[in-house]
């Protein structure tokens, strides 16, 4: 059996959503900038992709969503944007964000340092969030942004972006959030959270790849990242890319479609494999279930390291993921496994399993069932788990409390 | 960065078959007692290194003749990934049948050597070599205890990169034999820091007691004070050191003098003068800011050929790199 449960890094294009763009590749392949019938035929169905997308999150007629080529780009183009308009002429210094973001806001940040700005990287609490009281501490009349995700990739946390939204509305900062593990997975209203700009990608929610966008309220100017045309409206240049956009819009619609059944099939079926899991002596999630993205779980297995853990489950047809440093290319443990974990140890044993809309309950029982095996066979192995003083042994299933 | 780095995510494709059976199936996995050593008429060694809290620990049983010395059996039980898992299986096969002094000459590139499928091809990708690192560090521990003397006993020299096996002398003399200015030139030179990367600078994914950026920074330190001692002492014995190998103070000291044997007094004889403002160091070049004075300021061939004379002056006395510019 083939079981996929990293859907936090990629999920599979629903076949609704091919359907819809397949008419653009070889049919409907003009250039929509072109003048003749060929280029405008693509018009109908990009006007109707952006109505989903604005639908989808909420956005209004007098705000921006500017399509990018993914999250990555979004996030890039908002933290340089605002280095640029506001930092670069000395009117602010400042920027706030988190320290379990993405590399796409962290790496920038990082750069961004380099140019001279002052970054504060807020640390997480117990729970993996980022309370709005911490953040208002923080704010100062420097402060040009503050960016922070609305829910995180690893644990599933979803932040308290309302109330940080308060927080920034009152100090009159602008805030950034990167939605990508939110959008299609929890609601998302952009007006109600009140933010200013929101980074998501189509790869998330049962879209294609190399096809994001970033909201932006009210059309707030932003210096652009990429010159060269006036492709959406001159916000972003480069040639339209219609069948990702059009897969975008449905995806997105059916993500909104499908909010309820994530929020009541796919939660039962990741609690049933948590629950499963956590009977497991030594074993612990993560963060408080009624505060996670539906369909995250991230485990931590005492005395089994995370990638062998991952080797098990992959020889089992099982794709999951891991924070392990052991695991990553650059060998650099994730910051986020420290920060929730009830000891170091966590930053080694832990592994990520997330579902989607498209996981079965067999797939979940057949899950774990061979999850179990791993965990004996590899315990087996263990040089520390077998000899582990008694007293070193946390109550079974008890959540991580850092 | 060239075409087969663009794509990521191959670490597991760059297991050897060898690693992935023994990740499968490690065959010496498991413990050995006091009874099993009975049996054997052999001495139980236990040796336990590195902490989960690491990503890696590795604890060793050996079984060893006090007689001949000779491991008579060895298991192994490991916390840490799957490579790990199969360079602790490759450590304890290497190390059955042997003596406890042919054990610690074990090194993890034997480890790693013994798990190719092919001579030339490695078992593991570079990032994965440090765990196999951990082999060779339980070894020392075991015949430590056997021995009863300290872990360090066995080390003749400090070793920087422990993947590469590449020790502190040997990158000292590297840099100083082929004048390495940059990290990436140490590790085109030795391999120290091409593995896991720990050993460059702080931050990695282990804490090290010497890295890369560091012995450069000394080494390049210590090698520009053999220079300044060299050109001190060919200067007490008055021996003739060409303007490259001179110290930026001697290069001034001598342009100065050159400057006054050979062209300032063609400039006062007109009324006018020069002085040095500043000499910088530029790629290959010795740049000489100078500043006319009295009637030199302002004249029309301070641009030309008085310029033209001071420069081709200083080129023919002391160096064909040298540039004046005046400001």
């Amino acid at each position: 059996m083939k079981v996929y449960l990293d859907n936090n890094a990629t999920t599979m294009v629903d076949p609704e959503v091919k359907a819809a763009m397949d008419p653009y590749f070889c049919e409907i392949y003009g250039n929509p900038n072109s003048l003749h019938d060929f280029g405008t035929a693509s018009h109908p169905a990009l006007r109707r992709a952006m109505d989903q997308m604005y639908e989808a999150i909420g956005a209004r007629d007098e705000d921006d969503i500017v399509v990018t080529s993914c999250a990555t780009e979004s996030n890039n183009w908002v933290l340089k944007g605002i280095y640029y308009d506001l930092i670069q002429n000395g009117e602010k210094d400042h920027i706030i964000t988190t320290e379990v973001e993405h590399p796409s806001v962290t790496a920038v940040c990082r750069w961004l340092e380099e140019q001279g700005v002052r970054v504060t990287y807020l640390p997480v609490n117990g729970d993996g969030i980022v309370e709005a009281h911490t953040v208002r501490d923080f704010i100062t009349d420097k402060t040009a942004l503050v960016s922070v995700m609305w829910a995180n990739n690893e644990t599933g946390a979803v932040f308290p972006i309302e109330a940080i939204s308060e927080v920034c509305k009152e100090k009159g900062v602008l805030l950034h959030t990167d939605g990508v593990q939110a959008v299609g997975k929890i609601p998302v209203d952009v007006i109600r959270a009140g933010v200013d700009f929101m980074s998501f990608s189509a790869h998330k929610f049962h879209g294609p790849k190399g096809v994001g966008g970033l909201y932006i309220r009210n059309g707030h100017p932003l210096t652009s990242l990429l010159h060269g045309g006036e492709h959406m409206g001159g916000r972003r240049s480069g040639t339209l890319n219609v069948p990702g956009i059009v897969g975008m819009g449905k995806a997105m619609e059916l993500a909104n479609y499908y909010l309820k059944f994530e929020e009541e099939h796919v939660r039962r079926l990741r609690d049933k494999l948590e629950d499963a899991i956590l009977e497991i002596p030594d074993t612990y999630s993560v963060g408080p279930r009624e505060n996670r993205t539906p369909n995250t779980v991230l485990v931590s297995v005492r005395g089994v390291e995370g990638e062998a853990m991952l080797w098990d489950l992959n020889r089992a047809g099982i794709a999951a993921s891991t924070g392990s440093a052991c695991a990553s290319e650059d060998l650099e443990a994730n910051p986020i496994m420290v920060a929730v974990g009830a000891d170091n140890e966590l930053a080694h044993t832990a592994v990520r399993l997330s579902l989607s809309r498209f996981t079965t309950e067999e797939e979940i029982d057949y899950t774990i069932e061979q999850f179990k095996k791993a965990v004996e066979r590899l315990r087996a192995i263990s040089s520390t788990y077998a000899y582990m003083p008694e007293n070193m042994k946390e109550q079974q299933g008890s959540a991580c409390k850092a | 960065m060239a075409k087969n780095d663009l794509i990521g995510g191959s670490i597991w494709e760059e297991y050897s078959q060898k690693v992935q059976d023994l990740m499968n199936n490690p065959k010496n996995q498991g413990e050995l007692t006091e009874e099993d050593a009975k049996r054997l008429g052999g001495e139980l060694i236990v040796a336990d290194f590195g902490a989960e809290s690491c990503g890696d620990a590795v604890r060793l049983y050996w079984i060893v003749d006090p007689k001949t010395d000779k491991i008579l059996d060895a298991k192994f039980k490991s916390f840490g990934c799957g490579t790990a898992i199969a360079s602790s299986d490759t450590m304890v096969e290497l190390c059955k049948g042997k003596t406890v002094d042919e054990a610690v000459k074990i090194t993890n590139i034997d480890v790693e050597k013994a798990m190719r499928d092919e001579p030339d091809t490695p078992a593991v990708p570079p990032q994965k070599m440090h765990c196999s690192v951990m082999a060779y560090d339980v070894i020392k521990k075991a015949a430590s205890l056997y021995k009863g003397v300290d872990m360090e006993s066995f080390e003749d020299e400090i070793i920087v990169c422990e993947c590469a096996r590449v020790s502190l002398s040997t990158i000292k003399e590297v840099i100083k034999l082929n004048d390495l200015k940059t990290v990436e030139e140490i590790t085109d030179y030795t391999k120290a820091g091409a593995f896991c990367k720990s050993c460059i600078k702080p931050g990695g994914h282990e804490e090290r007691e010497y890295y890369l950026v560091d012995i450069l920074a000394e080494t390049r330190r210590e090698m520009e004070e053999e220079k300044l001692k060299e050109a001190a002492q060919k200067q007490e014995s008055g021996e003739e050191v060409p303007f490259k190998e001179m110290t930026m103070v001697q290069k001034i000291k001598a342009i100065d003098k050159a400057i006054d044997e050979s062209v300032r007094q063609y400039l006062v004889m007109d009324g006018g003068n020069m002085e040095v403002l500043d000499v910088k160091e530029n790629g290959p070049y010795t740049d000489v800011y100078i500043r006319y004075l009295g009637a030199c300021s302002g004249c029309a061939s301070s641009t030309t050929g008085t310029l033209y004379a001071i420069e081709s002056t200083l080129k023919q006395k002391l160096d064909p790199n040298i540039r004046v510019l005046p400001i």
